[in-house]
């Protein structure tokens, strides 16, 4: 019984995990149709945040949860301004150019930090207990901190003013430029919130993982896998992306093992784009956020 | 070596082409030290510091008057973490440079890139890094640790500690799978038992699933053959866990790219490890080493370890051999470092071994509180015993080949 409960949480985390590391993306791709590869980065930098803050003496809490979002937002949307809006519409290009941000980040950071950096922050929760299993109690906090996310993208896209503007822009760009809506300045502001819930990610991330120059390329590609297969709605797309490939991930890393989990996951991308090229949502939940 | 018409060909070919290069190299008189090691990209974490030794050794090799009254030239190349840049580098400082030696490489999968076309040129060739052995190549000297050395040690310290489970994760690509096979070889000598071992793709960075496992299995201690940055959310995850405390963990590669350093103190004390060199070793040169490095690069410089040591002990055995052969031409300085030539570097005294063209060196455990290694137990000259089993170029000085299986057959291991 111990087991199932300790099974299931980290089966649960798995997908939050998943969901926390894509959300961002997910933001900057379903809204604007922008790939942004250099996502990964995005996440490292709110690692640094976090890091370069807390060795500074700020408190860990306000260096996860306010200081990484906002600097990596601020760092977003001048990245939107130097280089993403000159691109809109031009898919591969966008992609060219941020493959070139990302690698001219790792460098930034490689030559400001080093190769490796030194880290003192380990995750600010105790350990909780079941029976004879034990599980990080930091990892229930970022389930808890996913849930919560969620529940504020869709609250600002479905009812706040900015984000009933932000999805007309999405959806007729002509339309709401004509109705008065500042094109750009909407864009700006879809792209840095992208950014802010990315390096939110990656801050709330750097207490449990290694905080390195090159650590976005572990959590690029599965970004990706889990928006692409979640399909064009930000939030059920990622949420029924992260369910699946973490679920699957999760329950054939524990029965076999972490090589075959990791396989089963891109198996099971696979023959889910095959069935739904358009992902999920392409199919499901259509009218959804 | 029988001298056929192509062989005979072949080689006046050679000293034609050579000729005019010889005299090139006369004008600017130089001795050519290469290097090309990760710089960038994923591996930088183990190739910094290593570039850093190199350096080193060469600024001290000048400083004393360089050899046989030559300068030292290093050429430093950046494979950037990408093995197609190491067959490329390699031919350059084989072919372009004409160095005189080449040290190079970290993983295994860039030395079997690079290895055959410094054979083919005749190019002198040193891998300065702890490898999973097997490496059987006359041209080729290898002066990192190998399982035998270090696992060897560990395993049986850390069942004296902990008791005789255990359980084993290892990174999925040839230095943890071979590792592993060998971790479960002296766990059942020592009359223990492996209770599970798994294998983790380089880019794993949730280990719940397998933190659940080993709490299930309870073994009395993990060892760990993790390898990169990703893998560092291991020991994370598993203090987070609270597991630390009550499983503990020894590896054979924690600490190698300095990961003690990228984990809080809580999340890394007690964790055990095995290398040919630690920064407590305690010797003279060694001492003098560490304050050279620390007034050169300041108090925040790289902590040492093997990896960088070793590249400074492996440039500075072949300038023994330079200068005991008299000559920087490749097969007499080979000859005088298979005359079981001896360094007395910052690890101790590194012995070439002339059966495999490995070193016999000092092993020391270490354990890690708040972020620095204790040196808890050494060993000295401890001979490549794996490697040895499977290679002999004493009787057959004519080879160029990585036994994959590494004596694992002939150790026994299926």
């Amino acid at each position: 019984m111990d087991l199932v409960v300790a099974v299931l949480f980290q089966l649960v985390y798995g997908i939050a995990n998943l969901a926390l590391i894509s959300l961002g993306l997910a933001i900057i791709f379903g809204m604007m149709r922008v790939i942004n590869l250099a996502h990964g980065e995005f996440l490292m930098l709110g690692g640094y945040t976090v890091v370069v803050a807390t060795n500074a003496g700020v408190n860990i809490w306000i260096a996860m949860l306010i200081l990484a979002p906002l600097v990596v937002g601020i760092i977003g949307v001048i990245v939107e301004r130097l280089l993403i809006r000159w691109l809109y519409g031009r898919m591969v290009d966008t992609l060219l150019a941020t493959w070139g941000l990302s690698l001219l980040l790792i460098g930034l950071v490689t030559s400001i930090f080093g190769a490796s950096t030194a880290t003192t922050i380990s995750p600010p929760l105790g350990i909780i207990r079941l029976g004879d299993y034990s599980a990080s109690g930091y990892e229930l906090f970022l389930i808890g901190v996913t849930i919560v996310l969620f529940i504020a993208v869709f609250a600002t896209l479905k009812m706040t003013k900015l984000g009933l503007v932000a999805r007309g822009t999405m959806q007729n760009p002509e339309m709401s430029s004509a109705l008065g809506v500042s094109t750009t300045q909407v864009y700006m502001v879809t792209f840095g919130l992208g950014a802010a819930v990315t390096g939110l990610a990656g801050g709330l991330l750097a207490p449990v993982t290694g905080v390195l120059p090159t650590i976005g390329a572990t959590y690029i590609a599965k970004a990706f896998i889990t928006v692409i297969s979640g399909g064009a709605s930000i939030l059920a797309g990622t949420a029924a992306g992260s369910i699946l490939l973490g679920g699957i991930n999760g329950i054939f890393a524990f029965i076999t093992g972490p090589t075959i989990g990791e396989v089963a996951l891109l198996v099971a991308a696979i023959i889910l784009l095959r069935l739904m090229p358009r992902g999920i949502t392409g199919r499901f939940f259509r009218k959804s956020l | 070596m029988t001298l056929s018409r192509r062989n005979f060909v072949m080689g006046t070919t050679a000293i034609a082409l050579t000729a005019p290069a010889t005299i090139g190299r006369a004008q600017t008189d130089n001795i050519k030290f290469a290097s090309i090691l990760d710089l960038s990209g994923g591996l930088d974490i183990y190739g910094a510091p290593m570039a850093e030794t190199t350096k080193m050794a060469i600024e001290d090799i000048n400083a004393a008057g360089g050899l046989l009254g030559r300068e030292v030239e290093l050429t430093m190349y950046d494979a950037q973490s990408t093995i197609q840049f190491y067959t490329q580098y390699a031919t350059q400082a084989a072919a372009g440079d004409k160095a005189h030696t080449v040290h190079a490489g970290i993983t295994s999968a860039s030395r079997e890139a690079i290895r055959p076309t410094l054979a083919r040129f005749k190019t002198l060739y040193f891998y300065n890094t702890q490898y999973e052995g097997g490496v059987c190549d006359y041209n080729n000297f290898c002066t990192g640790s190998t399982p035998a050395q270090t696992v060897a040690k560990v395993v049986p310290y850390a069942m004296n500690k902990w008791g005789k489970k255990v359980y084993i994760v290892a990174a999925d690509y040839n230095y943890g799978q071979i590792t592993a096979q060998w971790m479960q070889k002296f766990v059942a000598e020592n009359g223990g038992e492996t209770l599970d071992v798994e294998f983790f793709p380089l880019d794993v960075t949730n280990f719940g699933p397998t933190i659940n496992k080993i709490q299930t299995a309870k073994p009395d201690m993990v060892i760990s053959a993790l390898v990169g940055g990703a893998h560092v959310s291991f020991y994370r995850q598993y203090a987070a866990a609270g597991m630390l405390k009550e499983i503990p963990i020894a590896s054979t590669t924690f600490g190698v790219g300095n990961e003690q350093k990228l984990i809080s103190a809580e999340e890394g004390n007690g964790i055990i490890a095995s290398y040919g060199y630690f920064e407590g070793a305690d010797n003279p040169v060694n001492t003098a080493f560490l304050e050279r490095l620390t007034a050169k690069l300041g108090a925040d410089r790289p902590v040492m370890n093997e990896l960088a040591i070793r590249s400074y002990e492996g440039a500075m055995l072949w300038a023994e051999a330079v200068k005991a052969a008299g000559t920087a031409d490749r097969d007499p300085v080979i000859e005088a470092l298979r005359s079981g030539l001896t360094y007395n570097g910052p690890s101790g005294p590194v012995t070439i071994d002339a059966q495999t063209n490995h070193c016999s060196m000092n092993v020391y455990i270490g354990e890690l509180q708040d972020q620095t290694w204790n040196i808890v137990e050494s060993f000295e000259n401890q001979p490549p015993a794996d490697t040895q089993l499977v290679c002999d170029l004493v009787a057959n000085p004519n080879q160029s080949t990585f036994l994959f299986e590494n004596g694992l057959a002939a150790a026994g291991i299926e």
